[in-house]
């Protein structure tokens, strides 16, 4: 897999990406992003982007604020879609695939790919419901079945003890900490295989955090996940790549361990001991 | 910043009568001010008030002389001075029944179509259409329902329900001819299109009131657009919705120029949508003028304070609905 992934683009892959690839050869390249750019509007917001996600591995997006992490995160499950004047041009390889195509079909792929937001996101129904929701959307299960499928979905989010009795409590009842684990519960309910997320600590205390990051370690096992992240010490702990983007370019991606012990950009090296950002 | 602070200080410390002066003038404007708009504010309530004891008041002759009559009987005879108010109450609430039965459908699926479906460009001349809409004079609808409308309905809809459900038990009393254009339905049309817009523009400015990043999420696991509004946008703003349905069902009961000229004004309750019926505000505005006697005066002032109530529970509940949908936004 990743040595086809290699052949695939070779002309086109930045150095950084190969060095990186060469010292990974071990993983599965599940997600290949190549020369994307992304509009908004008339604004270039992404700038020829070359970056893998590797299978059962967490790659973290690190960067000043407006550098575009979020914004290549919303090009994985097209959900810029929504938003008439927004465009990406450039592939997008999940197995091989391009998802950039026009011809893509959008739930599908959203069933493929999870998103969880910066903020908790959960839906306007009781907890039990907000699992059973995403699950029903795909496979109709007789309700005993789906008492399973959600109770199995709130234990992998670590949240089955403090919930369990009272599923019928509308999800807000929820503190911020466990509403964001409602939705990681609910995304991973649907039994996708690439996992993204969008700050997902940034709005919840250190407990709750230290929570979803041991989550996080546990969920990598079985899913492809991106984070993006502006909390330096979060992506030296979970990750095990580091991409790191400025300006709306990626500079920098390689090893977690050596993009905070060695990185070859001085952009980076900057970035990470906090001398900017 | 430093330096100016201290070039000031010495000559505030040297003019503190004028200052003080000056001071005490600005009380003076402020404390009038407060009393003009506290006396602005209070006068909504005195004429509240004021309605409601005229009201009552005007309604009490025709209310002890009838005692419940008045609600639960339909006779409506100037002569004999016997007056029950059931004809009308019947007809304004089945009038707008009708308008609401439609309008809320039709407003839901316009505010949808224009919050998620639209494209851009269309997106500003249906929402200024839909606001214009509302802002056509009630007798403008009046003459257009009476001229084209109920002559229309006549020749096309009306025979075609008599057709229709002729054969069906219920609905062919429902629907009992003769076609005379004008009549309960044609009202409740009318007011239906009146109530349109209200209904379409708050669903539209609730539906946008959902955080974007909820749809999002829905849509993020993989929902398709029915979906995300029948499980997230209606769940989350089904209060706001009701609230919308709520004023807009307000005006429907209480309008009355449309309705006078389009509904028959008999006072009479017909099992038939297609008969002529009166509402409560139709009566009134016709037979102020030719009201002689006191009992026939005050039957419609009661008549009035009938609308009076309906309107304002109706008012009150969708006011506290709409509160309910601020806060949980908030």
């Amino acid at each position: 897999m990743s040595s086809t992934g290699l052949s695939h683009g070779s002309n086109t892959v930045p150095a950084p990406v190969v060095a990186a690839r060469a010292a990974l050869a071990d993983a599965d390249e599940k997600v290949a992003i190549r020369n994307v750019d992304f509009y908004y509007g008339d604004n270039r917001a992404l700038k020829s982007i070359s970056v893998s996600l590797y299978a059962r591995r967490v790659t973290a997006f690190i960067g000043p604020s407006g550098c575009g992490k979020s914004t290549l995160l919303r090009i994985l499950n097209r959900i810029y879609d929504l938003y008439p004047n927004q465009r990406a041009e450039g592939e997008v390889l999940l197995d091989g695939n391009n998802i950039l195509d026009a011809k893509q079909d959008l739930n599908l792929l959203r069933a493929r790919v999870g998103m969880v937001f910066q903020k908790p996101t959960p839906f306007p129904m009781s907890i039990y419901e907000n699992i059973a929701f995403g699950i029903r959307l795909y496979e109709p299960l007789p309700k005993s079945e789906m008492d399973g499928r959600v109770e199995q979905a709130l234990k992998r989010a670590a949240l089955w003890n403090e919930v369990k009795d009272k599923l019928s409590a509308n999800g807000l009842s929820l503190s911020g900490g466990q509403q964001q684990r409602l939705c990681i519960a609910r995304t991973v309910a649907v039994q996708p295989e690439v996992i993204l997320l969008d700050e997902p600590c940034s709005a919840l205390d250190p407990i709750s955090t230290a929570k979803i990051e041991e989550l996080i370690d546990e969920l990598k096992t079985e899913y492809t996940i991106a984070i993006v992240t502006h909390n330096m010490q979060q992506a030296a702990r979970v990750s095990d790549y580091t991409a790191f983007m400025y300006l709306g370019e990626l500079v920098e991606f390689d090893t977690t361990s050596k993009m905070f012990t060695s990185p070859v950009d001085p952009r980076t090296q900057d970035y990470i001991t906090g001398r900017f950002g | 910043m430093v330096d100016l602070a201290l070039r000031d200080a010495p000559a505030a410390v040297s003019s503190p009568p004028d200052r003080l002066r000056l001071l005490g003038r600005l009380r003076l404007i402020d404390g009038s001010f407060r009393t003009i708009t506290f006396a602005a504010a209070v006068s909504v309530l005195v004429i509240l008030g004021g309605v409601i004891v005229a009201l009552i008041e005007g309604a009490l002759p025709a209310l002890q002389a009838f005692g419940l009559d008045f609600l639960t009987t339909s006779r409506w005879n100037p002569v004999t001075e016997k007056f029950g108010a059931l004809a009308p109450i019947y007809g304004t609430l089945v009038t707008s029944l009708i308008a609401m039965t439609i309008a809320v459908p039709f407003g839901i699926l316009i505010a949808m179509f224009l919050t998620e479906l639209c494209p851009m460009w269309l997106r500003r001349p249906i929402g200024i259409a839909i606001e214009l809409l509302a802002g056509i004079p009630s007798i403008i609808y009046g003459i257009w329902g009476l001229f084209v409308f109920a002559p229309f309905l006549q020749h096309t809809l009306q025979p075609a329900l008599i057709d229709l459900f002729g054969p069906v038990p219920i609905l062919s009393t429902l629907f009992a001819g003769p076609p005379y254009g004008i009549g309960v339905l044609t009202a409740g049309l009318i007011l239906a299109i009146m109530v349109l817009p209200f209904v379409t523009s708050i669903s539209r400015d609730v539906f946008e009131a959902v955080p974007p990043v909820l749809k999002e999420a829905a849509y993020g696991l993989g929902c398709t657009t029915w979906e995300v509004f029948r499980h997230v946008v209606i769940p989350f703003a089904r209060v706001g919705v009701t609230g919308g349905v709520m004023l807009g069902l307000g005006r429907a009961l209480g309008e009355t120029m449309a309705v006078t000229f389009v509904i028959g004004n008999a006072h009479r309750i017909s099992g038939s949508l297609l008969a002529p019926g009166t509402t409560i505000s139709a009566t009134i505005a016709n037979e102020f003028t030719e009201a002689l006697g006191d009992l026939y005066t005050s039957s419609l002032v009661a008549l009035g304070l009938i609308l009076f109530v309906i309107t304002f529970v109706v008012l009150a509940i969708a006011r506290y609905m709409l509160m309910r949908i601020e806060r949980k936004i908030g």
